[in-house]
């Protein structure tokens, strides 16, 4: 990890990466989402509707996974002082944060078949809106930050680690309490899947990591460019 | 009572709508802002 800490050499790395990744992410997730909506079954119980499922989970585990990233890169930041950690954490908060509102919006259209509505204030779909305003919480404070100068760079970072809370909370909200929401169908190791529907499943969750981890690299690219062109003026200016 | 005809399909292609049209604009975005950015570090270069 502390190879990477040297911009140039993360630079060259994900000037190849970016492409690979976006290129298998447009492939995975396209395919599986083809194979999930024109030859995977219907549900008995819920239809066709149940096709969402190949976009909902996929964002959904995202918009978790995301901030855990985005906490672990803030952990970095602080213990390490890792010069690209808060760029990385930066990089994650808007896709996190769309892929967050994906899963709450897929969420609400999938329920109104299901649940017969399309929002219930229960845990598990309050804490994912919490996540959501979490998100835009962090974009807003790292936006301050970056215009304050480094020195604040550490507000947002201890906010990225206090609201990795909410993941846990997310995680065992249909276990906790009474939800229309079903628990968890893919466990370590074990899944309450039917094959046909899994494999696709799958796919498209690596498909979609994929493109997540394209538009990472992308947006910490655009950063750290923008960084050093501004560091460049000023050493212009001085000079001047 | 009021009977609802619900077309289980205008659901599935509302939920894929906003889902990939979130992801392609997230991506396009995040494509141009990075063109954007290193095409003003090499501008930033050699003045």
């Amino acid at each position: 990890m502390h190879g990477l800490a040297n911009p140039a050499r993360f630079l060259r790395l994900a000037r190849w990466l970016t492409p690979l990744l976006l290129g298998a992410g447009i492939v995975l997730a396209g395919g599986a989402m083809a194979w999930g909506v024109l030859v995977a079954p219907a549900d008995e119980l819920q239809g066709e509707t149940v096709r969402i499922v190949y976009l909902h989970v996929p964002t959904a585990w995202l918009g978790m996974g995301g901030w855990t990233a985005l906490a672990l890169a803030s952990l970095s930041e602080l213990v390490w002082r890792h010069p690209l950690a808060g760029i990385a954490a930066r990089a994650i908060a808007l896709p996190g944060a769309v892929f967050a509102a994906v899963c709450l919006v897929t969420g609400s259209i999938w329920g109104r078949p299901a649940w017969g509505t399309w929002w219930v204030w229960d845990g598990r779909l309050t804490s994912m809106l919490v996540l959501l305003f979490l998100y835009l919480a962090y974009l807003a404070l790292a936006d301050a930050a970056q215009r304050d100068g480094g020195g604040a760079s550490r507000i947002p970072a201890i906010f990225g680690l206090v609201g990795a809370v909410n993941i846990p909370i997310i995680h065992y909200s249909v276990l906790w309490w009474n939800s229309l929401h079903q628990p968890p169908s893919i466990t370590m190791g074990k899944s309450a899947m039917a094959p046909e529907f899994l494999v696709p499943l799958l796919f498209s969750t690596l498909g979609f990591s994929c493109l997540f981890g394209a538009v990472v690299l992308m947006r910490m690219r655009a950063l750290l460019a923008d960084s050093q062109a501004e560091a460049r003026l000023r050493r212009k200016a001085q000079i001047a | 009572m009021q009977h609802e005809a619900l077309n289980q399909w205008h659901f599935v292609v509302a939920a894929y709508a906003v889902g990939l049209g979130g992801t392609i604009a997230l991506i396009v975005q995040s494509w141009l802002a990075m063109c954007r950015a290193e095409r003003r570090r090499e501008g930033t270069r050699g003045k």
